[in-house]
């Protein structure tokens, strides 16, 4: 529990919701993940072997490899989802700025590390305005104000808020699908995480609405930390500054996108990425 | 040669699909007749005597079940408070945290339970509420429906709640709110129409119960106050009439008979309006 924030405390620590001069939510200084030595069962499956790396703060890294190569399980992992399966086994060690990730209440790290997953998911018998409340109001935030404040400044880092601010009363699962996913991405920064854990988050996506997303991303990394999982290769060159390519529940290479997608070390990434398997 | 052979496979296919479709005939014709049955020969005896008057003594036409309906809802609402709280709350628990040996002993148990025959209910009821009381009460009655709610009410519960996808929790889970939050602010809101639904088809199939009721409610001629005396129910008052030797009491048994099935038909009903309108999780 040492070096985190109480709730209560994240909730009320910013005064600058109130004076409408100053930009509406501080995100936490952005934090690097560190991975080191991971294994991963589910029952008796080895899914991950030996994944130690390095994630940058305030920067884009991408995870890309073919189905079934851990990728998704990997990000699982760093916010410890992995656990809502009962037979996930994980060893290792993860490291928020230094803090073990496996020792700290999963509640708080999932305030510091936040999810956007495959599938755009909003809560179907929520607003668009409760969506992105939700996080804050279920833990205790009832301050009209502040929420309000809080909503509007996470709609518009998602590039949202222009879309919808005329009817946030209305459902959230009336939105298109690409609003829907910015939706989500709204709601994951409203508790005002560090780090941002995307998976395949436009994998559901027409070519346009990946486009929005995209751009966010390349916003985004001012001001947080994001990990995204993507089998696009495109995608992972045109978002991420650093690549790791998995298979087979191994890291085969990992290292700045550009010599990744230009000159990979290992043969099995140039294979992957010039599409002669996968 | 191959002509005969596609002749052939036609022609089972002909009589495969007359099969399945005649016995779907069947299936729906019991219930039709078994409504359209008890219609006619309830609906001479129904009247308005029939939902105001107490019954008649022996000999003496006429009168009603007033009592009867009213204690058939208060047992109803009885066994709702016993049993109720405890099959949602361990539906909940089945559903959310059900995912090892334990969950699945619980369900096994509910299904057992589910299978075992009314009537033992109603003996288990007796021996241990109105044998320690030393006579038969509408608490008793009220015990037996409710024990036989339990198992019902996990199941039904547990079957709205695994509805909800499992992405919706872990979306939650991802705003760092911790779980109990994630089933009652999300996962139950999500549920809820279902889980309506659920309660009024489960209150819909105890109602009917006789056999839990002969011997814990028991039945009474009059109105049976408070939760501490014997009280009329539907089901009873359709077994005793119907077995009696009186023209007359057949004719209100069949008029019983008749209420008893546009509640439970008006409460299936409504169960299903109730889910049509469940907010949609794709």
């Amino acid at each position: 529990m040492k070096g985190l924030l109480d709730p209560r405390e994240v909730l009320t620590m910013n005064p600058e919701p109130l004076t409408s001069s100053q930009p509406a939510m501080s995100s936490t200084p952005s934090q690097g993940i560190e991975a080191r030595h991971i294994n991963f069962w589910f029952g008796p499956k080895q899914v991950l072997t030996d994944i130690s790396m390095k994630i940058r703060p305030r920067h884009v890294t991408a995870i890309i490899g073919p189905s079934g190569c851990g990728k998704s399980t990997f990000i699982r992992t760093l916010n410890r989802m992995h656990e809502v399966v009962p037979s996930a086994r994980l060893e290792g060690e993860l490291l928020l700025d230094g803090a073990n990730i496996l020792e700290l209440d999963p509640v708080m790290l999932r305030r510091r590390i936040g999810m956007v997953f495959q599938k755009a998911q909003p809560f179907p018998t929520m607003s668009i305005f409760d969506n992105v409340a939700a996080g804050l109001r279920l833990n205790g935030l009832s301050n009209r104000l502040q929420l309000e404040h809080i909503v509007e400044e996470s709609l518009r880092r998602a590039a949202l808020w222009d879309e919808v601010k005329d009817h946030l009363e209305k459902p959230g699962t009336a939105l298109s699908g690409g609003q829907q996913q910015r939706l989500c991405i709204a709601r994951a920064l409203a508790v005002s995480p560090a780090v941002l854990l995307m998976d395949e988050p436009c994998s559901a996506l027409d070519p346009i609405a990946t486009a929005k997303i995209e751009e966010l991303i390349l916003g985004l990394k001012k001001n947080y930390t994001i990990v995204i999982v993507t089998h696009n290769m495109q995608q992972a060159a045109r978002v991420s500054d650093e690549t790791a390519f998995f298979l087979l529940g191994e890291l085969i290479e990992f290292g700045d996108t550009k010599t990744i997608f230009t000159l990979p070390k290992d043969k099995k990434t140039e294979d992957y990425i010039t599409g002669r398997f996968g | 040669m191959e002509l005969t052979a596609y002749r052939r496979r036609l022609w089972i296919n002909k009589l495969a699909f007359t099969a399945t479709a005649f016995c779907a005939g069947i299936t729906l014709s019991v219930l039709f007749f078994i409504l359209g049955y008890v219609t006619i020969h309830g609906l001479s005896a129904l009247n308005w005597n029939f939902f105001t008057q107490l019954p008649k003594p022996v000999g003496e036409s006429g009168g009603g079940m007033a009592n009867a309906i009213a204690g058939t809802f208060k047992l109803i609402f009885g066994a709702s408070l016993v049993g109720l709280p405890i099959g949602i709350l361990g539906g909940i628990y089945v559903a959310e945290f059900g995912k090892n040996k334990t969950g699945f002993f619980v369900r096994y148990a509910a299904d057992i339970i589910n299978g075992v025959p009314s009537i033992v209910m109603g003996i288990f009821a007796y021996t241990m509420v109105v044998l320690p009381m030393k006579h038969f009460s509408a608490l008793a009655g009220a015990v037996a429906l409710g024990i036989m709610l339990i198992p019902i009410a996990v199941r039904s519960t547990e079957e709205f709640l695994t509805l909800v996808p499992m992405s919706i929790r872990e979306a939650g889970l991802a705003l760092g709110l911790p779980q109990w939050k994630v089933i009652l602010r999300i996962v139950i809101p999500t549920a809820f129409r279902g889980l309506l639904t659920g309660v009024l088809l489960d209150l819909s199939r105890v109602s009917g119960e006789t056999a839990p009721l002969l011997f814990t409610a028991f039945g009474n001629r009059y109105w049976g106050s408070g939760w501490l005396n014997p009280i009329s129910s539907l089901p009873v008052m359709i077994y005793t009439y119907a077995v009696s030797p009186y023209e007359d009491w057949h004719r209100q048994a069949w008029a019983a008979a008749l209420v008893l099935l546009i509640v439970v038909l008006i409460t299936n009903v409504g169960a299903r309006l109730v889910m049509r309108r469940q907010v949609r999780v794709s």
